[in-house]
């Protein structure tokens, strides 16, 4: 079947001639944050102190950690693919290189058009009004006042938030209204590659409902998407592909079944 | 059935195989289907481009700031006009009466008031220009847009705080016996440049500020160096005469003060204005916008990483 083909990981295919187109190819990634982190130089007259007696101070506070170490794989046209792995396997840094909204540290990611990211856990901003977010989610997009005009109403009854809480700023929002609107605020547009973080684990059985049938429209309109999931039975359901990520590195790549498998294998 | 849809539509089969795994193979099948870098700095002709397409972004964004700035407090965006008044006020207090640095200068009040309020764009631009996109890294990690708009939306805020004040200024101008004249209108062309001047700081302060956090430290010991230095509240002619000579080539030349001196000449009857103000003016604008803005393009793709 057609769909075989198409779901198969990208290493299956040998020296014969690809049909495939593919959408996304992430060669050799690494990632890796810069953390100021603070307290290891001690306290004012601590470092007085050291200063006085000349003692060497504590190594530099600038820490590094390494979120992806040398990732690589291609996705094509078509296809949805799932990423699992437990927290802190490099699953949100993986989606944030692809969407090229964080830099690799090396390697290179390569793909057609502007890649969408949308999170739940990028906040937009807090100290103002759900509307105002929605209007300046909107244009940071690239979309002219008229057409944010034409999606406004549509934003807000996909999103769920009721109307008297759309004029209040989103700090006081309860996490799941603030994560519906980010998800209906990113999904305003459509994209070429869009990535998915976490959406669907949040907001009520309803939403869930409305946003797996908006990432399937997404999903047709797009060519690729990718899904980060904590449930792994979304990932079987949604997605043909899955990709497991663990500390940084893929442990697996396949057809979704076997790799969700083998995921809950390990840590059942 | 979409997926078989889209195999359909597939356009010619690549002429290079995929064997997977190699670096420089995988760059080649990528470039070969006309796939391009993800997150890769555009050229500074594109980036101005997408810039100017975002230009409702940053007047919105500007305008919800300033709104969002004062919707806690009673009096509102009253405090837009409040602040400034009561800045004058203090100022007059300690400089106006008990350290009487008024010599030279016929009026007092206003030339003070000019010096606070254009002082203040400038200090306010550099503060907010070097938190705007380190405070909006959320914004930055989840939507993709030219990170330049959150600097320029920050200038872009603190002009509209500033014709508030200057409805305030130009009451106590009138207030304290100027007259009304033409030369007003220099203070559009005057406004604009510094304009340009603090967006290229505020570029340059954002780029900064997110390599070495400890700038929103120390911004306010050299901002308020700088207001020591610009003449703000005393006669630059006048005290600045007797200074040793870089001192003195200092305070006349710093950017801040040439535009202060340009707005009290524009609207203090008689003011006189060194004929060196304007050119210094347009040359401080040009370089420090012209530079600012490049070497915050240079950096548009690290900005997500904090």
């Amino acid at each position: 079947m057609a769909e075989d083909l198409l779901t198969g990981p990208a290493t299956s295919v040998g020296t014969t001639v690809d049909p495939r187109v593919p959408t996304v190819v992430v060669d050799d990634v690494h990632v890796t944050y810069r953390v100021h982190a603070g307290g290891s130089r001690g306290n004012a007259p601590m470092a007085l102190y050291r200063m006085v007696t000349r003692q060497q101070p504590p190594p530099a506070t600038l820490r590094e950690v390494k979120a992806v170490r040398g990732v690589s794989f291609t996705s094509y046209q078509g296809e949805a693919i799932g990423i699992v792995g437990r927290n802190g396997s490099g699953k949100s840094t993986l989606l944030r290189a692809i969407a090229g909204l964080l830099p690799p540290s090396s390697g290179a990611v390569y793909t057609v058009g502007q890649p969408s990211l949308l999170g739940v856990n990028a906040a937009l901003m807090n100290d103002l009004t759900g509307e105002r977010n929605i209007v300046l989610g909107c244009l940071a997009m690239g979309m002219t006042p008229a057409e944010v005009d034409a999606a406004f109403q549509d934003v807000v009854d996909f999103s769920g938030v009721e109307e008297q809480f759309i004029a209040l700023p989103m700090s006081t929002y309860s996490s799941g209204m603030a994560a519906r609107l980010r998800f209906a605020i990113a999904s305003a547009k459509t994209h070429d590659v869009l990535l998915v973080d976490e959406a669907l684990a949040t907001g009520d059985s309803d939403f869930r409902r409305k946003s797996e049938a908006r990432i399937k429209e997404l999903r047709d309109a797009a060519g690729t998407v990718f899904l980060v999931s904590h449930t792994s039975d979304v990932v079987r359901e949604t997605c043909q592909r899955a990709i497991w990520l663990e500390k940084g590195l893929i442990k697996m790549d396949g057809p979704s079944g076997e790799v969700i498998d083998a995921y809950e294998a390990a840590y059942a | 059935m979409t997926d078989v849809e889209l195999l359909g539509a597939t356009p010619p089969a690549p002429s290079e195989p995929v064997d997977g795994g190699g670096t420089s193979t995988l760059a080649a099948y990528a470039a070969g289907h006309g796939l391009t870098r993800s997150g890769a700095r555009p050229s500074l002709p594109a980036y101005t481009r997408q810039l100017w397409q975002r230009r409702q972004f940053i007047l919105a964004y500007a305008r919800a700031r300033n709104a969002a700035a004062y919707s806690e407090s009673a009096l509102g965006q009253l405090w837009q006009v409040i602040t400034p008044l009561l800045n004058a006020a203090v100022y007059f207090f300690v400089f106006g009466l008990l350290l009487k640095t008024r010599a030279g200068v016929d009026n007092f009040i206003a030339f003070l008031v000019t010096g606070v309020f254009i002082f203040n764009y400038t200090q306010r631009a550099t503060i907010g220009g070097a938190n705007s996109v380190t405070s909006r890294l959320g914004l930055v990690r989840a939507l993709h847009f030219p990170r330049a708009t959150l600097p320029l939306a920050t200038v872009v805020m603190e002009l509209q705080q500033l014709l508030f004040a200057l409805l305030v200024l130009l009451a106590i101008v009138l207030g304290t016996g100027e007259p009304v004249t033409t030369s007003w209108l220099l203070i559009v062309p005057a406004l604009a440049l510094q304009t340009l001047f603090n967006a290229g700081v505020a570029f340059a302060c954002a780029r900064l500020t997110t390599r070495l956090r400890d700038l929103q430290q120390l911004l306010p010991f050299l901002l308020r160096t700088l207001q020591y230095a610009s003449g703000v509240f005393y006669s630059i002619a006048k005290f600045g005469k007797n200074a040793p000579e870089p001192v003195r080539l200092f305070l006349e030349g710093n950017p801040v003060a040439v535009y202060i001196e340009l707005v009290r000449g524009a609207l203090l009857h008689g003011y006189p204005v060194p004929t060196y103000a304007w050119p210094l003016a347009v040359l401080w604008a040009v370089v420090v916008f012209g530079l600012g803005y490049v070497y915050f393009w240079k950096a548009e793709e690290k900005y997500g990483r904090g």
